[in-house]
This record gives structure tokens, C-alpha cells and sequence, in this order.
């Protein structure tokens, strides 16, 4: 099916759902920051359920339901499930969502050291932690299947309001498979590890933040995950060649998008 | 025979507040019998998983705990990894830091006036939907919203976990021209920010009366943003790092949430109300009188004058901006040279809904070796749960339940709460009815 038949099932005004799994609310806040353009958007569509906007419908039907957010406990697969169920379409926004962000760091610890996590942190109480916790905070597209995915930590309201008029439009959202070198080139921004000796990501991470940290005269982190044609082991090779340990390199990989398969190392 | 008659309010999703949270009411013969704020964020561990990290990942890190209020923590972070590691930050850092938390204030503030409290107010369910009648109020508001989010853009890049602050000051320092086109955008917001407090000033205030111990951050020269200096309403005053000397934090079994109260167990207010009340002599004398002409009188124990709080102080973050950005000349360090020391210390900030504390210890090298975040949410939690038992029986007991559950719910919004913050580390009942 092509990407244009796919999108056929819309409704002529189309019912849109935002929900929160595990995260830090940054990727819906692009749109409630943006609220002029959410007004808009809400004369196009009904939205249903955004509870922190104010709408409250959890498990309607709807045309649309965007994602923010990681899977970190029992109760949100089901959760996740049912709104799969009952959505024709599944749009994840941000790093948590597509990756399971920064908290798929805990993915890295083994059941002792997990334990050992949750008694710090939760003395008393652990059981009730224990008993709901996953291993692991992954990805939405590891429980259900997504239809399209925006990546970003956070995303933006461009990049978001892009997403959805294009969906409206029956088109796919497009995806980025520049990496952040390019808008450093176009921007004509100076080279940080070429002028500075900085450590920057740039090479290996997908565009989409417009090189915002070159720009500050910094190196890239990795806000969006990985570029579609990264060379990882060019990356780490300049990386150790500027003098930095293993243990370093191997921190900058697992830090927001520790969970991307190239930065995780598959 | 007397009959029991037992009344159930299940709030399955609080609306129009940040982050997953649910509320649970259960009368029984005119008496709140049951009174839960019950939080199902997932844990997610920031403490454990930056163990071993370098002092700038943490830094880029824990903004992660929050969209809505990420330079609380990225500030709170680097204060205390520099008195730890025995950096002294520039006078021009120690301005930018200042600017960038007021961006955030003017965007949080406002962003809580005109969409999630207002409609409380007014008789709306959303924002979205309140614009339909009061659209240059709403637009206003965005207006306010966009010069905060701006403002934190200037020196981090994005709003949303921006990239400027760094150990030792900022990766960069913005062109004087940039800085100076910001003079007019903030004079005219002044014009918009009176308009918001005089709008506040004439929304319907429910009575009600909060007896809670009251807690804020205290600066020795002005309003306090960043300061080591804490102030109680029982006249305490002493630095942040004997917190734990008045405070204790502990694990709640009803809710499973980490709390705060004092030693012996009294709940403990943080956020707008307090910070104001407290610190009324902070502000200067014109922003007093504006203050004073709203026709309440601070100190105010009405907890829903906090939106009135609000907009005075969305009022003096503007202006202390303008200020700044006057004085604004660029630098070419706008960092002090990075070292690393092994130690431990404790910095604070006021987030705009309260004090948010870390307490960070380091190795020799600059790693991590112990991290404890506490959230201004989790530390009001306990007042918000007390609060709603007095608010409600103000209310009326007898009122039918939809009014009831409407007016919990404006309780508990009034606190502005960031339950992804305070579930970063902590809660969980994930025990839905």
C-alpha cells in the first residue's frame, strides 16, 4: 500500500487523541506552546482527549492519536493497546516514543542492579515499584505498530504542526535523512571539532534542531537519534583521536537515544 | 436506624495539568472520609542512571525530568556542581542564568493564567475553548508565553531543554544587537502584564483559608529566583543546605508518592502564594502598590489568590528582565575555566511552583557519585491533599458531585503541579478504580 492509499481512512474531520506515556511532557508541550496554531488546528479537527489541555476521552475511537512518551510499566502496554485499538492511525512524537529515550538508559542495568535502583530510590514502598516496573523503557513501536514516527528531544511545534498538516493532506509526513552537518554547512556555521576541538555528534545524528548546539558553539548530543547513513565506527574513531576514553564515547552514544540500534551498537 | 450515605468522587485524569495524576474523594455522612492525589508516572530513575556521568551530561540530562520547567533543574544542577567543585561564576553568568530562569517564568506563569487556571474561573473546560469568548485575552497570554520561551531561546537555542547553560557559565554569549532588540518587545509586555493582573484581580475568589507552614526561597537584595537562602512563615530563616535539618522527605504508603512536611509532620506550601507572601518587601514599591491596588491584602492565606501571585510576579520577572537586558554588554569568556573537585553540596532554585533542591556529590575526577532531585511538586503534595479536605468543606459537602469534583479539581490546579517532575524518581499507584 502506498503511503498516499494508507491515509484514505481519514475522516473528513478527522478526531485526534494526545496521549502520555513515560516522559518528561516537552513534546506536547510543542503544541500547547504554540497555542495559536492549536487553535487552529482544533477548527480543522475535534480533539478529543488531551488531558493536559484540558479534553478528557481516553479510549475514544479517533482518526488520529499522537504518542508521547516510553513504555515502563505493565499498565501502559495495556493502556498502549486499547488506544492502538481504537486509533487508525498512530503518530509518535519525540525521543521517549520512538526510542525510549532517556530513561531506556535503565535497559543497560541487569535484575540485581534494578533492584538495587528501586530500593534507593523508593525505601519504603519498593513493592509496589517492583511489581509494576518493566525491565526495560522502550519504544512504542515495540508493543504496537506505528504508522509515523517524528523524532526530536523535544520535538518542535513546526516539526509537529508539519506532521499533522500533512496528514490532513493525506501525505505521509516526510522524514529527515540528513545528518546535522548539513545545516551547519547551509547556516555556514563554523566546524566545532575542526575549529575547537569539541566533540560533536553531527556527523552520525539526524537533522532536525537546525544544528542549534554548533550554532551556541557547542557539539551535537544527539537529540534526534541517529542519521539514516551514520558510519559509527568513523564517528568513534575521530571521537578517540581527539582523546576521548571508551568510557566517554560509549556516554555520548547512550545518553538521550540510548536505545537507536546504532548508538546502542547493533 | 441512622443511614450511612456514602459519596465517591473518582477523578480518573486531572485535566489541564502537567503529567499523569488522578484524585479519589469518598464522603460519608458529610465527612471527607477519603482524600487521595494519586500519581502513575513511571519512575524513570535520573538519580541512579547519571551515577559515574560528567558534570555537562548532567547538566543536558536533567532537564529531561521536565518540558515545562527543564532550566529549574539545569540551574539548580550547575549551582551546586560549582560550589562543589569551587568554580566562581562571572557577574555576566551570573545575570544570563538569572535572565534565562525569568524566561521561564514569564512562559510557566503565563501559560498557567490563561490556559489551565483561568478556565476554572470563567466556567470553561479548556483554554481552547475559552478563547471562543475572551480571544484577546488568550492571544495576550500567548503573547507573554512566546517572550518567555524567547528569552530562554536567546541563550539556550529552544525553550524546551535548551542547550546554553554549561559548568562554569554558558557555551556562548549572544550579540549585543540580539540582546538589546529584546528592550521593546519587554516594555510593551509590561503594558500586557499589568492588563493580566488587573484581569486576575476580578476573577470570583472561592474563600477558603490555608493553614500551612509556608516555605520560599529568600535572596538578601531582591524577589528570589536563584538563592542559598530559605524563608518560613514562623520567621525561620536559614540556608538551604540545613534543609533537612527543618524538612523531611519521605515515602507516603497511601499514594506511594515522596513527600515533604516538616519534622513533625505538618505539610509544608511552596510555590507563588508563599514566594509572595514572604517576600512582599523584595519587590520594589511600584510593584507593591500594583499589588496592593488588586484589593487583596498580602499576606494572603487564600491559596486561590495564587493566580493573582502569579501575575505579579509575571509582572516583576518582566521587568527585572528589561532591566538586565539593558545593562546587557557581550563577552568573549562567557565561561570561568572548568576544574573538578571531590565534595558535596546542596544548591536551590524557585521553579515557578516552587523550590526545587538537589543535592549533588562529586569524585575528584567530576563524576557523579551520589544525586538526590527533589520536585516542588512531590513537596506540595502533602498540603494539596490537606487543602482540598478544607476547600471542599468550604465548598459544601452537599453540592452534587460533578460541582464537587470541578471545584477538587480547581484546588488542586492551583498549585500548578508538574507531576511528571515530581514522578521522575518517586510514586506510583497505579491502583485505578
Amino acid at each position: 500500500m502506498s503511503a498516499h492509499d494508507k491515509l484514505l481512512g481519514l475522516s473528513a474531520r478527522p478526531k485526534i487523541a494526545v496521549h502520555k506515556f513515560s516522559s518528561c511532557d516537552g513534546c506536547q508541550l510543542a503544541l500547547i506552546n504554540d497555542a495559536v496554531s492549536l487553535i487552529e488546528l482544533s477548527s480543522l479537527v475535534d480533539v478529543v482527549h488531551f488531558a493536559e489541555a484540558g479534553p478528557l476521552d481516553e479510549f475514544a475511537e479517533v482518526d488520529l492519536a499522537i504518542i508521547e512518551g516510553s513504555v515502563n510499566t505493565k499498565h501502559d502496554i495495556h493502556r498502549l493497546e486499547k488506544i492502538r485499538a481504537q486509533a487508525k492511525y498512530l503518530l509518535c512524537i519525540g525521543a521517549c516514543a520512538l526510542t525510549g529515550g532517556i530513561q531506556g538508559l535503565r535497559n543497560f542495568t541487569n535484575p540485581q542492579q534494578l533492584l538495587h535502583w528501586q530500593h534507593d530510590i523508593y525505601p519504603q514502598e519498593t513493592q509496589i515499584v517492583i511489581d509494576e516496573d518493566l525491565a526495560t523503557a522502550k519504544a512504542i513501536h515495540e508493543y504496537v505498530n506505528v504508522d509515523f514516527e517524528i523524532p526530536g528531544c523535544p520535538v518542535t511545534s513546526a516539526q509537529i504542526m508539519h506532521a499533522i498538516r500533512s496528514i490532513l493532506f493525506g501525505v505521509e509526513p516526510e522524514k529527515n535523512v540528513d545528518p546535522v552537518c548539513t545545516s551547519c554547512k547551509h547556516a555556514g556555521v563554523t566546524c566545532v571539532m575542526v575549529a575547537k576541538n569539541e566533540p560533536c555528534l553531527g556527523p552520525v545524528v539526524a537533522n532536525g534542531c537546525e544544528a542549534l548546539c554548533p550554532k551556541l558553539g557547542r557539539g551535537c548530543y544527539g537529540c534526534y537519534g541517529s542519521s539514516k547513513y551514520a558510519n559509527m565506527d568513523a564517528m568513534k574513531n575521530k571521537l578517540r583521536e581527539m582523546g576521548l576514553t571508551e568510557q566517554q564515547i560509549m556516554h555520548k552514544f547512550h545518553h538521550i537515544n540510548s536505545q537507536d540500534a546504532k548508538f546502542k551498537g547493533e | 436506624m441512622s443511614v450511612t450515605k456514602t459519596t465517591k468522587i473518582e477523578v480518573p485524569i486531572l485535566a489541564r495539568v502537567e503529567g499523569e495524576g488522578a484524585l479519589d474523594i469518598e464522603i460519608e455522612n458529610n465527612e471527607i472520609k477519603k482524600c487521595e492525589l494519586r500519581i502513575y508516572e513511571p519512575p524513570r530513575y535520573f538519580e541512579k542512571f547519571l551515577e559515574g556521568r560528567e558534570p555537562n551530561e548532567i547538566i543536558d540530562a536533567v532537564a529531561r525530568i521536565c518540558g515545562i520547567c527543564p532550566l529549574a533543574y539545569q540551574t539548580a544542577a550547575a549551582q551546586a556542581m560549582e560550589q562543589v567543585f569551587g568554580i566562581e561564576i562571572s557577574p555576566w553568568a551570573k545575570d544570563m542564568r538569572l535572565l534565562m530562569m525569568l524566561g521561564q517564568w514569564i512562559h510557566s506563569q503565563y501559560l498557567h493564567v490563561h490556559l489551565l487556571a483561568a478556565p476554572d474561573f470563567l466556567g470553561y473546560r479548556s483554554g481552547i475553548e475559552m478563547a471562543k469568548d475572551y480571544p484577546n485575552e488568550v492571544l495576550r497570554g500567548v503573547r507573554l508565553q512566546h517572550l518567555g520561551n524567547d528569552i530562554m531561546k536567546l541563550l539556550g537555542g529552544r525553550s524546551v531543554h535548551p542547550n546554553g547553560v554549561k559548568l562554569g557559565g554558558f557555551w556562548s554569549s549572544p550579540k549585543e544587537s540580539t540582546v538589546k532588540a529584546f528592550i521593546p518587545r519587554l516594555e510593551a509586555a509590561l503594558k500586557d502584564a499589568k492588563e493580566v493582573i488587573e484581569f486576575v484581580a476580578k476573577l470570583p475568589f472561592p474563600d477558603t483559608t490555608i493553614p500551612f507552614k509556608q516555605v520560599s526561597l529568600r535572596h538578601p537584595t531582591e524577589y528570589p529566583v536563584i538563592a542559598s537562602g530559605v524563608i518560613t512563615s514562623d520567621g525561620e530563616e536559614f540556608d538551604i543546605a540545613d534543609w533537612e535539618h527543618h524538612f523531611k522527605e519521605f515515602h507516603a504508603p497511601q499514594s506511594t508518592a515522596l513527600h515533604s512536611t516538616t519534622l513533625d509532620d505538618k505539610p509544608i506550601l511552596l510555590g507563588p502564594l508563599p514566594r509572595l507572601n514572604l517576600n512582599f518587601d523584595r519587590l520594589p514599591k511600584h510593584i507593591q502598590d500594583m499589588a496592593n491596588a488588586t484589593g487583596i491584602t498580602f499576606p494572603s492565606n487564600n491559596m486561590f489568590h495564587s493566580v493573582v501571585a502569579r501575575a505579579i510576579e509575571g509582572y516583576w520577572a518582566i521587568e527585572r528582565a528589561l532591566e538586565i537586558c539593558q545593562a546587557y554588554t557581550y563577552t568573549d569568556t562567557p565561561s570561568a575555566p572548568e576544574q573538578y573537585a571531590a565534595g558535596s553540596a546542596w544548591a536551590a532554585v524557585e521553579a515557578p511552583r516552587g523550590i526545587q533542591i538537589d543535592k549533588f556529590d562529586f569524585d575528584a575526577q567530576g563524576k557523579a557519585t551520589h544525586i538526590r532531585i527533589s520536585a516542588p511538586t512531590s513537596q506540595n503534595l502533602p498540603c494539596m491533599e490537606a487543602d482540598l479536605r478544607i476547600a471542599l468543606k468550604n465548598f459544601g459537602l452537599d453540592r452534587p458531585n460533578h460541582e464537587l469534583q470541578l471545584h477538587a479539581e480547581m484546588v488542586v490546579r492551583n498549585y500548578d503541579p508538574c507531576i511528571s517532575c515530581s514522578a521522575h524518581f518517586l510514586t506510583l499507584n497505579v491502583v485505578r478504580n
